[in-house]
């Protein structure tokens, strides 16, 4: 299988650095109360981690804006999501 | 930015870009803000535009479009792990102008699109990310933006923004979307030359094929693939239903890959350079799921409303068809000298009412239901009409009575005789 790192390496992005657009709210939420973690398997651009110690780690400078991970943690309500300034994320060549 | 607009269209996908287009023509003064670099730069789509949506705005639209084939052959595959089962429709009348579907590629199809926005006469400004809308009261007045000084006034606020909708949900026009309400899809493009497409799908002359396909390649999820052909790329991509995939645990880039490795599609795809891959959800909780679409000095249009027929896989067709409408209804409502009101404006409910979008939506309404609560659509059945072909088509000295027989016994085992009539009375009355 190929590696979701090697697939998003041919799409384009302008990061706004030091300005994440999604974050995670409370991550002992995370870590404690959330047993499925249904962010690290459903996102398509594998930006959500299961640390070997529970943890939920993020990276947000693959995504592609779908809006899943604000979707699926219904349970917890632990994602604060919103898009990133105007001309920055993914930039998609084709679409 | 102090200037008051008639109107201003959040988002320049096809529900945003067919009702600015729309309202600048007829002379309005329209603003339309995009959060993408350029239009389109955001988007995602498989892609088949259907003309007929887009001709009723710009008749013309053939002359210079970014069109990359007319489509001429449908296949519909229903594919169990190393077969399928599948029809086929072609039609040389297909193959005469004017075509009715086309593939594109959507981002430089909304860029296309924008230009006729911005020739119309409205003004178009990306890299513009609308944050909240202006409220008086109950009212929409404008909205505030991420740029410094970035308030903006108008008398109707369109909302194209798409399926997420931050803005209507914000605004609470529009509860947060349920999980069973969306497909998340992942899609890839694969380039390869011209004449290898036109060989390998039987084509030529810019003529196309769309496969469509169905279950063992979603694992049991609700679900759908595809494979498209444009000029010089193919797409290929595959969609469930988000709760499905939270279900099944599977990563949605894995099932991609499943499906390219089918023995079927792998020699489709064979030697393309992939150069992109993305990935969006579809609005696909259907007809109950449709938000209220106006209110004071406010419409909601596109993706952004549910317009979506996921049985057809229809999408932006609807965008078209309901932006424009919106428009319409604000033209209307000038020309009579009335108010941008909730009441006047419902005007605009009235139309999608009686057009095609809400009355396929509601055509479909128990779909939805229907394949969430049957997944034997997706895993026993896929299975059955394989088994059933393999055994049909092997010519191994047993009579073909005797086949029939093990068939039908193969059918009556895995669904029994009362849960087969369900499943087909269950699946005509969804499509009646
Ligand atoms: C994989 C896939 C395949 C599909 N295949 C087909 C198909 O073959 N045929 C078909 O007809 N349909 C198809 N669809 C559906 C179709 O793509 C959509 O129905 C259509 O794009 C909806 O158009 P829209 O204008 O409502 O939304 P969008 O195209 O999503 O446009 C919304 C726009 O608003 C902008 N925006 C959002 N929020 C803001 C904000 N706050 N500020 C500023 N701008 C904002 C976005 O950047 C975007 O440009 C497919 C969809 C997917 C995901
Ligand atoms: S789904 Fe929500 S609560 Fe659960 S791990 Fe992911 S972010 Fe945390
Ligand atoms: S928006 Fe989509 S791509 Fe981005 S982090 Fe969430 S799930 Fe992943």
């Amino acid at each position: 299988m190929m590696r979701v790192e090697e697939r998003l390496f041919q799409n384009r992005y302008r990061v706004d650095p030091g300005r994440a657009h999604i974050q995670i709210t409370d991550p002992s939420v995370c870590t404690v109360d959330c047993h499925s973690k249904p962010c690290t398997f459903c996102c398509p651009a594998g930006c959500y981690t299961k640390e070997g110690d529970g943890r939920v780690t993020l990276i947000t400078d693959g995504c592609m804006e779908c809006g899943t991970c604000r979707i699926i943690c219904t349970e917890f309500r632990n994602i604060q999501w919103e898009y990133p300034r105007g001309g920055y994320g993914i930039l998609f060549k084709f679409g | 930015m102090n200037e008051k607009f008639d109107a201003i269209v959040v988002g320049a996908g096809p529900a945003g870009n067919s009702a600015a287009y729309t309202l600048a023509k007829a002379g309005m003064k329209v603003l339309q803000l995009e959060r993408g670099e350029t239009p389109g730069s955001k988007n995602v789509q498989g892609a088949i535009l259907y003309s007929d949506a887009l001709e009723r705005i710009i008749p013309d639209f053939r002359d210079d479009a970014p069109l990359e084939r007319h489509l001429l052959e449908q296949r519909m595959w229903i594919l169990d792990d190393e077969s399928y089962v599948g029809n086929t429709y072609r039609s040389d009348a297909f193959n005469k102008p004017p075509y009715n579907r086309y593939t594109i590629i959507r981002t430089q199809f909304d860029k296309w699109f924008s230009g006729k926005v911005q020739e119309a006469g409205a003004m178009v400004i990306s890299e513009t990310t609308v944050t909240d809308l202006h409220m008086d009261g109950n009212r929409v007045v404008g909205v505030k933006t991420d740029r410094t000084g970035g308030s903006v006034y108008a008398d109707v606020v369109i909302l194209a923004d798409g399926v997420n909708s931050l803005l209507a949900k914000k605004a609470g026009f529009h509860p947060e979307l349920r999980p069973k309400d969306v497909a998340l899809a992942v899609k890839e493009i694969h380039f390869l030359p011209e004449e290898t497409i036109d060989s390998r799908f039987n084509v030529s002359a810019n003529a196309g094929v769309v496969i469509e396909m169905a279950g063992k390649i979603t694992n049991g999820m609700v679900g759908t693939g595809f494979l498209y052909t444009n000029r010089e790329s193919l797409t290929i991509g595959i969609g469930c239903l988000l709760s499905d995939f939270r279900k099944h645990g599977i990563a949605p880039y894995a099932l991609l890959d499943k499906m390219k490795d089918h023995p079927a599609i792998r020699p489709l795809i064979e030697g393309g350079t992939m150069k992109e891959y993305t990935a969006h959800l579809i609005p696909e909780g259907g007809y109950h799921a449709v938000p209220p679409l106006y209110g004071d000095g406010w419409m909601i249009v596109g993706d952004a409303a549910m317009f979506v027929n996921s049985v057809h896989r229809e999408g932006s067709n609807l965008a078209m068809t309901t932006g424009r409408l919106a428009a319409e209804t604000m033209i209307e409502l000038t020309a009579d000298d009335k108010p941008m009101t909730a009441k006047n404006l419902a005007r605009y409910h009235e139309k999608v009412k009686t057009s095609f979008v809400m009355k396929d939506l509601k055509k479909y309404k128990d779909m939805p239901k229907v394949l969430e609560n049957n997944p034997q659509f997706f895993t026993a059945y896929p299975e059955l009409l394989n088994r059933a072909a393999h055994e049909l088509l092997t010519v191994d000295g047993v009579e073909k009575k005797a086949k029939e027989r093990s068939i039908r016994r193969s059918f009556v085992k895995s669904r029994s005789w009362t849960g087969l009539m369900g499943d087909a009375v269950k699946l005509w009355r969804a499509f009646q």
